[in-house]
């Protein structure tokens, strides 16, 4: 089976600074993948730069497209990572707002992304917005409304719609349950995970929470001042880590 | 796989923990540790606790990584695996019944019982059809079959998760005290499960505390103290 997507040797700089270094892995169909780590270990950076928000200063990110077969994102060009982004992958962001357009209504939030690879026909498109607002939990009655009228939990729903309704491949989330109650993080893993099996999506999952990965995530990716300090099952990673720095994160999680 | 080959076999394992943040100190937990299950065989895993009955069980599952040595279940050295052998592994060959339910909140009983078999790719109503009939085999009440079972008693979790783990006929199972803290009733329904697995080809690994249980299911036993570091002579 041909990986969809293969990271190697991935690396970017702030100057002196490490962003992240010598990252490499395998992303199969159908696989989850989580990335823990502090707050400054290079996980997001990481991120970008699969993404394509980044440009990292060395590295491969080969993407196994519909068409051409595996291609490296890194060297194409923009208007081809542009398409890339709007229909194989989606992005969602821990901020709602950074990916929403907060003055557009829901249903134009999720429709922009349809006429973005074509949709014409006005009532498809509305049609398609609504059942994707039912299939993350918000009522068909709130369709006209801006996304600035909902709660934070309601927005990340619609923003994993408007994400998802293209039918991407793969899905980058940069701490998608972050600043949100438990209850609203429950049902948003619910989904997630749901969507994931139905729909056969690949995913990146950059979290700090390792409950979130534990439920989530197929494998996990251990990151350490811009480092992968260890990779693996991610019940093996949490059950038996192997670094210093794994064993401290494993052993410092509250018990509830 | 011939009849005769064995399902699950353990050559020469060893296992140690490294603790680097209390002075990187070597715990030795395992050593030396050789197992051979065959299809349609249960195996009993004794000895006290501590000794490293559960350790075992979770070398074989692949949570537990394996210092030295070979883990191989249905062809697939669990030791050396690449993760996404060992998912796949772990999806159509080897369930495991731990003593722990384990869900994503929100999650229906009924849907949590039929995942297994979803994610083989069976169909919808077919894997449904399969996870009523264990849930009403396990005294699960029908009221309680579309909540989440995270809110159960301890006892109703455990049959959840014993009807989870037979839901998918795996060709290995791990089980883990499946009848611990059971009522009579319930406990003689967990144990026709394990003999009808056994009856289909399952091979079978198993800690059982209770003694009639064991006796009653398992081929034979295997002292996991003969396993320990410093204990075998």
């Amino acid at each position: 089976m041909t990986p969809l997507l293969q990271v190697k040797g991935i690396e970017k700089r702030y100057g002196a600074r490490v962003g992240c270094t010598d990252v490499n892995f395998d992303l199969y169909p159908g696989e989850v993948m989580g990335i823990v780590g502090e707050s400054g270990s290079g996980k997001s950076t990481l991120l970008n730069c699969m993404a394509g928000h980044l440009e990292p200063d060395a590295g491969q990110v080969i993407f196994d497209t519909r068409v051409d077969g595996p291609v490296d994102t890194v060297t194409m060009s923009e208007p081809e990572r542009r398409m890339l982004s709007r229909t194989d992958w989606a992005f969602v962001h821990q901020h709602a707002r950074d990916g929403l357009r907060m003055s557009v209504s829901a249903g134009g939030n999720i429709g922009e992304r349809l006429m973005a690879v074509g949709d014409r026909h006005y009532g498809d498109i509305r049609d398609k917005a609504v059942d994707w607002l039912g299939r993350v939990e918000i009522d068909a009655s709130r369709v006209d409304d801006r996304p600035s009228a909902f709660s934070g939990g309601m927005q990340q729903r619609l923003q994993i719609a408007r994400n998802l309704v293209t039918g991407p491949r793969l899905v980058f989330m940069d701490e998608p349950t972050g600043g949100l109650d438990v209850s609203v993080q429950a049902r948003l893993l619910d989904l997630l995970r749901g969507l994931v099996r139905e729909m056969g999506l690949s995913a990146i999952i950059v979290t700090h929470d390792l409950a979130v990965v534990r439920l989530l995530a197929d494998r996990l990716m251990v990151m350490k001042s811009g480092h992968v300090v260890e990779a693996g099952l991610t019940d093996q990673v949490l059950d038996d880590p192997q670094h210093a720095y794994t064993q401290l994160l494993v052993s410092s999680v509250l018990q509830v | 796989m011939g009849k005769d080959e064995a399902m699950i076999e353990l050559i020469d394992v060893s296992k140690s923990f490294t603790l680097h943040n209390q002075g990187s100190a070597v715990i030795p937990v395992m050593e030396g540790a050789s197992l051979k299950v065959e299809p349609g065989e249960c195996v009993a895993l004794t000895g006290s606790s501590g000794a490293g009955k559960s350790t075992l069980m979770r070398v074989i599952y692949g949570n537990y990584l394996a210092a030295s040595g070979q883990v191989l279940v249905g062809g697939v050295d669990v030791a050396k695996a690449a993760p996404r052998q060992i998912l796949s592994l772990r999806r159509d060959t080897l369930g495991y019944v731990s003593q722990f339910l384990r869900v994503v909140p929100r999650v229906p009983t009924l849907e949590v019982v039929a995942e297994p078999l979803l994610s083989v790719g069976c169909d919808k109503q077919v894997a449904l059809d399969k996870a009523v009939g264990l849930l009403k085999r396990l005294n699960i009440p029908e009221r309680l079959w579309t909540l989440s079972p995270t809110t159960f008693s301890g006892g109703e979790q455990q049959r959840v998760n014993i009807a989870r783990g037979f839901a998918h006929e795996y060709p290995a199972m791990l089980l883990d005290e499946p009848t611990a803290s059971l009522d009579a009733q319930n406990r003689e329904t967990v144990l026709s499960l394990i003999e009808e697995a056994k009856h289909r080809g399952a091979a079978i690994v198993g800690i059982f505390h209770d003694l009639e249980a064991r006796e009653r299911v398992c081929d034979r036993e295997v002292n996991v103290s003969d396993f320990t570091p410093g204990l075998a002579a």
